[in-house]
């Protein structure tokens, strides 16, 4: 928090009352657009009690939702974190006809509603789909389970690790990994020795992201898993069935829950690699 | 954070690499082709040509019920409205956190980054919490005859949040990049703070304004999350997003994929728009 003067320097009492009216105007509708509503839903926890904090937490159907809210996210990880990496390298060091518009496709799911993704499911898999007759035949159901779910969310969340890594794989360019090869490394120990160290931060930040996201995500999820209590029902569903269900204080308590723990998620990782860049830079 | 997802195109410069095409390579390009095509793709063709699936007749006469005239309209409105009051507080912002020292800076650049953090149905689920007919904030407000939950104001209320990053983060690397040999001219032949800013910081910020508040628009858009609690399900407050999840809990897949090759339509070609926007930029710089 630095206090200094502004990067342009000027006095004059009439420049000061513009500064310090925009800055009022600035941090005002901050304030009201988002501290306030997380003000209010922080209120409404605290005054739920600790009482309603734990019986949130000890029950079943809440444990349940975590629980699987977490095995689609831990999957949606591996499976986007090891593509994601596989296709951030081929977009910055490999070179092919059709390379350039397969790299625009990469940004279509930021395009594209949550909900058109649950419905892209339902289509392809659902009663009637292109690939229901495969999937009945050998009795693996996939639309409201656990499968669908786990599509829909890894689609929503491509984008963050190719993202986030390919500009610094870009940025650091193949000299090392050249001189590796000279020295008679294989492309996967190259790979492991040279490469990876140097874009583990883009990779973890990416991983944060899609964390962030596969926690959060609600509207493919709702459509493709049928919201069964207790089978197919993440925590956000939990959080969706509980406001119909007017069990508000819960409600509360589980969004606080999630939002608490995505916000710190990626607040530690942005410190560490605001750290580990400076240090770099030194 | 994420502001790298947003800031950069991503990067195509010219593949260099000192390996030799082997039978690995051909693997991974197969991998990445299969992984994109069949996850990304096949989907969207699976969307569009159900949408079009009894011909353009269908998706015409699919469309011109008066339940999505309705909600494609509302979703625009809002979204643009959403947009319009994003390029000019997100400017704003920008602005104050690039010219200004203050104390608490750099807490208040990570508060702008919230919305990216925080799961959208728990936006929907504060609002309501806060301006819900039970709250007291919502009690005062409708006192006074202003409905904010399960109302339109509500579903803008719940784009501002969730879009609040956007313009910020596309408008502040090219303020911080900005050359203040220009404005210190201005200044010094006497112009004055909105002077300046409106002859010389705003024409170099344009592009980067509308880049933000075109993926703004996009994403109002598609905002599910956030305005599926916020709207309350009433036909007049139903956005196009909650328009598709009511017609699919409905089975009324065909309608509901109409509905989505228009929206996907949309903000696809906003998200390419803004890409070339920003790459362009990227390149003059």
């Amino acid at each position: 928090m630095s206090v200094g003067t502004a990067p342009l320097a000027r006095g004059g009492s009439r420049t000061r009352l513009v500064r310090s009216a925009l800055l009022a105007l600035a941090l005002g509708y901050v304030a009201f657009l988002l501290l306030l509503p997380i003000a209010g839903i922080v209120w409404g926890v605290v005054r739920g009690g600790a009482s309603e904090v734990a019986s949130t937490f000890s029950d079943p159907a809440v444990r349940h939702a975590f629980w699987l809210t977490g095995v689609i996210t831990a999957i949606t990880v591996v499976v986007a974190g090891f593509f994601g990496l596989v296709a951030a390298w081929v977009f910055t060091r490999d070179r092919f006809p059709g390379r350039q518009a397969l790299s625009a496709v990469v940004d279509l799911p930021l395009a594209v509603s949550p909900v058109i993704v649950g419905l892209m499911a339902v289509i392809l898999f659902g009663r009637g789909g292109w690939f229901e007759p495969f999937f009945a035949a050998r009795g693996i159901q996939v639309i409201f389970a656990l499968p669908s779910m786990v599509l829909v969310t890894i689609f929503i969340c491509i984008p963050f690790v190719i993202r986030e890594v390919a500009p610094v794989l870009e940025e650091i360019g193949t000299a090392e990994e050249e001189a590796a090869h000279t020295l008679g490394a294989s492309s996967l120990q190259s790979f492991f020795r040279v490469t990876l160290p140097s874009i583990r931060w883009a990779l973890l930040y990416g991983i944060a992201l899609t964390t962030a996201r596969a926690l959060g995500e609600i509207g493919a999820v709702l459509i493709v898993s049928g919201a069964l209590r207790g089978l197919t029902e993440t925590a956000t569903l939990y959080i969706l069935l509980a406001l119909e269900e007017r069990q508000e204080a819960s409600a509360y308590v589980v969004a606080l829950t999630l939002a608490a723990v995505s916000v710190t998620l990626l607040l530690t990782i942005e410190f560490i690699k605001r750290k580990h860049e400076k240090e770099r830079a030194r | 954070m994420a502001s790298r997802v947003l800031r950069q195109p991503l990067g195509l410069g010219a593949a260099r690499g000192g390996h030799p095409v082997g039978p690995g390579r051909w693997g991974l390009r197969a991998t990445t082709a299969l992984y994109l095509g069949g996850m990304i793709l096949l989907p969207l063709v699976a969307i569009v040509s159900r949408g079009f699936g009894e011909g353009i007749g269908a998706l015409q006469s699919a469309l011109s019920s008066p339940g999505a005239v309705a909600a494609i309209r509302l979703t625009l409105i809002t979204a643009a409205a959403t947009a319009v009051v994003n390029a000019v507080f997100g400017t704003l912002l920008a602005y104050v956190l690039v010219r200004y020292r203050f104390p608490g800076r750099t807490l208040f650049s990570a508060i702008v980054d919230l919305p990216f953090a925080i799961p959208t149905l728990v936006t929907g689920v504060m609002l309501v919490a806060l301006y819900g007919p039970n709250a007291p904030i919502g009690r005062a407000l409708g006192g006074v005859g202003i409905q904010v939950a399960f109302a339109p104001l509500g579903i803008l209320v719940a784009m501002l949040f969730v879009t609040l990053p956007f313009v910020v983060r596309t408008v502040q690397p090219v303020l911080s990049e900005l050359d203040h040999a220009e404005e210190e001219a201005s200044y010094s032949l006497g112009a004055g703070t909105w002077t300046t800013f409106r002859r010389i910081v705003l024409p170099a910020l344009r592009p980067a304004i509308t880049a933000g508040a075109l993926l703004t628009f996009a994403r109002a858009l598609g905002e599910f999350g956030a305005i599926v609690v916020v709207s309350g399900n009433i036909p007049g407050t139903l956005t196009a997003p909650v328009f598709i999840f009511q017609l699919t809990s409905q089975f009324r897949f065909e309608e509901a994929a109409a509905v989505s090759t228009v929206l996907f339509t949309i903000s696809c070609s906003l998200v390419l728009l803004t890409e070339r926007l920003l790459r362009r930029q990227k390149e003059d710089g």
